[in-house]
């Protein structure tokens, strides 16, 4: 297979889902059937890709001139083709997720549901892919408006009011910075390619460097920089797959991976290290690190306690990347596929506990692990991993990232990853524990199931496989830093 | 993309093809009026605006091919004899008008049966091709007072259009009497300043006021003269703060005639503002410099913010896609204002897809109101569950006009900004960007009340609207999506009118 047909063949892909989906609209189970080849297809040609790319092959697509000297381009390099393995790969644990628990919770409206879903990975695809900036944009635009619906799912007020918060924040942010910075980007330097050493570096004076940068920071609204933040705890509002794969894996990732992205290819580790900017953006990352882990610690319902807890762990990657050397971009980058393996875990127990007792606060979770003994442990071990302790994934991302504050000389980078350890204990580890405990000593009683048989055994394999993923990228650690570093290798 | 229609024509048709893109509305519409049956009318309309927009197409490919086409009226030379011209920058906007004019007329079909009485219907078309053919004229004459003419047979049409709305709600009459009383002002200060400029340089024809302007630049008669033209076009294009017509005529007209207007007929004003701005006068005088910077940026500016904000606090859609027009000519104000080629472009190219965007946008709203009877937000809540087809086009149009990319209005948004930048407006840039999120705010609460709302029991009986409609609002919509993949067409369209601009068409 030719390297243009595989970058074709990927995108079309999801785009087929989504329209096969809505043509077996009739037939639940073909419907879901061919969500599941389709991501397990999804998953191989990514393997491909991501096996060629490590090869050192130069996988590239171009359209034609659009207009204005605008192309649509796809690139791969080991960033991007991490990406999209991570991606398609939980998009088929997700997707058998979703189907034990959208039939679990007998939702409605489930063909609208996979057809978006489709969507949302064909725009998660495009943005790993891009080859240039403005293609990356357009990307990151289709996974903004796909996964719209996706979040108003329920159709009542309240995730009405969700979605409407969701939507404005994401293309209010892209369009009034992210899209300036773009044009701006392609003002100065006549192009929007992403080169090696930085498109920017040696065209930008420091200031105006700085302005860009924070364009750029902001004007990515999914990486969930404090102050605009707020629409992921008011994304939460759809169903929990929805949550597991997007708003803690496809949406978020690929905010930080334009962070990161545009860190080394536009900016160029170099320039950035140079720049007045990238301290403020770095401040304002711990600024977030810290404040929303002191609120997810107020957060009695779990999925917004975790909502807050993703918010504060995508500005691990941002500070990564603004410490602008090698290993803090790789630190950034390992957080992305790490911090992936155990959040969706989380959010997967999170669901599979809402479709089995229809609890949503933490506080009426006790003593139901006994219950669901595989549930809380896997929710345990996912902590863990979030928390740094070895021999969990988490730990190497938090490691690295320590290294390269150490090697900026940001000392206080580290304190804060310190403080954000300490913080993470306080509010996952209770979480688990208290569901382990017995139960309350003045009800003296479990809440029951729901749900007759307690949760599904198709929500409870995919969170199982997850939790175990986490150990394995522990050991597995060293082909990832090995296919990534290339990225950061020019550096000395 | 184009096939060839040129060579399909025979060759005493070529000579001729100017004169015969007006010439075949004008001679069919009394002859319309006349119609006892209002089907033949409609029939011969459809019949008189197709041929229209294949003798554009045509003209178009021979202006491609041979550079600007001059014809003379009558056999009489210019400058003396009146002169049909048509150029890059012309050409265009004439392809525009009537490949709008053709999928309006098919819209038309479904919608006047509602909104118009049957004995009314003929002569409702006759005027439609009477504005037409004035729109037309205005686009292709190379002659400033007959540009006036042309001005006023549209645009007496257009009175009669949105009056005809005064049988189903009366508050077109008022819509139409003060359009009607704006838009003469407009047409008397336009032709005040022609006939300063007739004063001071001798002479009506375009081209040959052109060459003799410069040498009296700077006497008072002309700085008049350009004053009242500007500010008489710019009533016409619905420039802030002379908007004030536009809101109410676009509300309380016939759905068919607020499509047709939106798409035309601000649009053709906007090309003669263009026409006289660009190559009557020049970029290059100093009084007009100072016209562009003082005046029309910051009213551009403004309407882009303030017309946008009205906009979000609507709650008639009509009313709202009203606002959003004026807050668009904006936009293309803003890139007219910068007086560059790369600006000029960018705003035709704006003009072209905010003309598939809104024509989309009212047709669609137009669809449901069909079944429906209000066209207020409120009552509009989850209508998608009854007509996919229809809000599915709305849908997309709606997020063309908020410029998301995949649309053509993403590609345009992204060529003003550009243009802004080279000469580093930063300021447009930032006016145009939070107008963008202001259009985010008006069009996301539409589109959350027609996809997600609940429906009541009125929306429950909502229908999908008929085929007649469905086929123009997709062709357009389709346009969008197609544009916003591929423009390279349009933009090679408005390149070569920016070059006409700003060299006279020299390569």
């Amino acid at each position: 297979m030719s390297n243009e047909l595989l970058i074709s063949l990927i995108l079309l892909i999801p785009l087929l889902v989504a329209g096969a989906v809505l043509a077996l609209n009739s037939i639940p189970d073909v419907r879901e059937a061919a969500t599941l080849v389709g991501a397990g297809a999804l998953f191989i040609l990514c393997t491909v890709l991501a096996i060629r790319t490590g090869s050192g092959q130069e996988i590239a697509l171009e359209s034609p001139d659009i207009a204005l000297g605008l192309t649509f381009a796809f690139k791969l390099e080991p960033l991007g083709a991490m990406f999209a393995m991570i991606a398609s790969g939980l998009w088929i644990l997700n997707s058998l997720y979703s189907i034990g628990y959208m039939r679990g919770s007998r939702e409605r409206n489930q063909t609208r549901f996979y057809v978006c879903f489709g969507l949302a990975l064909f725009g998660a695809m495009g943005v790993a892919m891009a080859g240039n900036l403005f293609t990356l944009f357009v990307f990151y635009e289709v996974l903004t408006l796909s996964t719209y619906p996706l979040v108003a799912h329920k159709g009542d007020e309240n995730a009405r009011r969700g979605a409407r918060i969701y939507l404005l924040t994401l293309l209010g942010t892209s369009i009034g910075f992210l899209l300036m910075a773009v044009v701006w980007t392609f003002a100065i330097a006549g192009n929007l390619d992403f080169v090696e050493g930085g498109l920017l570096a040696g065209k930008v004076g420091p200031a105006l460097g700085s302005v860009l940068l924070l364009l750029f920071a902001f004007g990515v609204g999914k990486a969930a920089l404090m102050p605009f933040h707020f629409w992921l705890p008011n994304a939460m509002v759809a169903p929990t797959p929805v949550s597991a794969l997007l708003h803690a894996v496809a949406v978020v990732k690929a905010g930080v991976f334009t962070i990161l992205k545009v860190s080394v290819y536009i900016f160029g580790l170099d320039l950035l290290s140079a720049l007045p900017g990238t301290e403020i953006v770095m401040w304002v990352g711990c600024f977030t690190i810290v404040v929303a882990s002191l609120i997810a610690l107020t957060k009695d319902n779990l999925k917004a306690r975790l909502a807050y807890s993703t918010v504060s762990q995508l500005s691990y990657v941002t500070v990564g990347a603004m410490l602008a050397n090698t290993a803090g971009a790789s630190g950034a980058a390992l957080q992305i596929a790490m911090h992936a393996m155990a959040k969706i875990t989380l959010f997967m127990c999170a669901g599979a506990i809402y479709v089995a007792t229809g609890k949503t606060e933490i506080s009426q979770m006790r003593g139901l692990g006994r219950r669901m003994p595989i549930v809380f442990t896997c929710f345990l071990i996912a902590s863990l991993s979030i928390i740094g302790v070895p021999p969990l994934g988490g730990s190497w991302a938090k490691y690295e990232l320590m290294q390269g504050a150490v090697d900026a000389d940001h000392i206080y980078v580290v304190y804060v990853l310190i403080a954000s350890t300490l913080l993470n204990v306080a509010y996952l580890l209770p979480i688990a524990l208290l569901g382990l405990m017995p139960p309350n000593a003045d009800t003296l009683e479990v809440a029951g199931f729901k749900r007759p048989g307690g949760a599904p055994f198709l929500t409870v394999l995919p969170l199982a496989i997850t939790a175990t993923g986490c150990f394995v990228l522990f050991f597995g650690v060293d082909v990832i830093s090995d296919f990534i570093s290339p990225v950061f290798g020019a550096r000395p | 993309m184009l096939i060839d229609v040129l060579s399909l024509l025979p060759e005493s048709w070529v000579r001729h093809l100017p004169v015969l893109v007006v010439l075949g509305p004008m001679l069919l519409s009394p002859i319309c009026a006349a119609m006892p049956k209002w089907r033949i009318a409609w029939a011969l309309a459809l019949f008189g605006i197709i041929t229209s927009s294949v003798f554009a197409f045509a003209l178009l490919q021979d202006v491609m091919a041979h550079g600007r086409v001059s014809y003379a009226l009558g056999g009489w030379a210019p400058p003396l004899g009146i002169e049909f011209a048509a150029d890059m920058l012309n050409a265009p906007v004439l392809v525009l008008v009537s490949v709008i004019g053709v999928l309006a007329t098919i819209f038309a079909m479904p919608t006047i049966v509602q909104d118009i009485n049957e004995e009314k219907r003929s002569l409702f078309l006759s005027a439609y091709l009477l504005c037409f053919a004035g729109l037309m004229g205005v686009a292709i004459t190379g002659d400033a007072f007959n540009l006036f003419v042309f001005l006023e047979i549209s645009s007496i049409s257009t009175y009669v259009l949105v009056a005809i709305g005064g049988s189903r709600d009366r508050r077109a009459f008022t819509a139409a009497y003060n359009y009607l009383i704006m838009g003469s002002l407009g047409a008397t200060f336009y032709v005040i300043g022609i006939g300063f400029l007739y004063a001071a340089t001798g002479t009506l024809n375009m081209a040959d006021m052109a060459s003799r302007i410069p040498e009296v630049a700077d006497s008072k008669t002309i700085h008049a003269g350009f004053a009242f033209i500007v500010a008489g076009l710019a009533l016409k294009a619905a420039m802030f703060p002379l908007h004030q017509w536009l809101p109410n005529a676009y509300t309380y007209s016939p759905s068919f005639v607020t499509v047709f207007l939106s798409a035309t007929a601000t649009k053709v004003a906007f090309y003669a503002l263009v026409r006289l701005l660009f190559s009557v006068f020049s970029p290059e005088l100093e009084f007009q410099q100072v016209v562009f910077t003082w005046v029309l940026a910051p009213m551009a500016a403004v309407a882009a913010i303030a017309c946008s904000f009205q906009a979000v606090f609507q709650t008639n859609i009509k009313r709202m896609l009203a606002y959003s027009s004026v807050a668009q000519v904006g936009y293309m104000l803003m890139g007219l204002s910068l007086a560059s080629a790369a600006g000029l472009s960018a705003s035709m190219f704006h003009m072209i897809n905010h003309a598939l965007m809104k024509g989309a946008l009212f047709m669609a709203v137009a669809g449901v109101v069909m079944s429906l009877g209000s066209s207020q937000l409120k009552d509009f809540a989850g209508v998608a569950r009854k007509a996919p087809w229809t809000a599915t086009a709305l849908g997309i149009s709606a997020l063309s006009l908020v410029g998301v990319p995949l649309t053509a209005g993403f590609l345009s948004k992204v060529a003003l900004f550009q243009a802004a930048l080279m000469q580093d407006w930063w300021w447009a840039v930032v006016v145009l960007a939070i107008s963008s999120v202001l259009a985010v705010l008006y069009v996301g609460r539409m589109l959350e009340t027609v996809f997600f709302k609940t429906p009541g029991p009125a929306q429950l009986q909502v229908k999908e609207a008929p085929l007649m409609l469905l086929i123009p609002l997709w062709v357009l919509a389709l346009g969008s999506i197609y544009f916003g993949l591929d423009a390279s067409f349009i933009t090679s369209l408005t390149d070569g009118a920016a070059n006409v601009a700003f060299s006279g068409g020299q390569p």
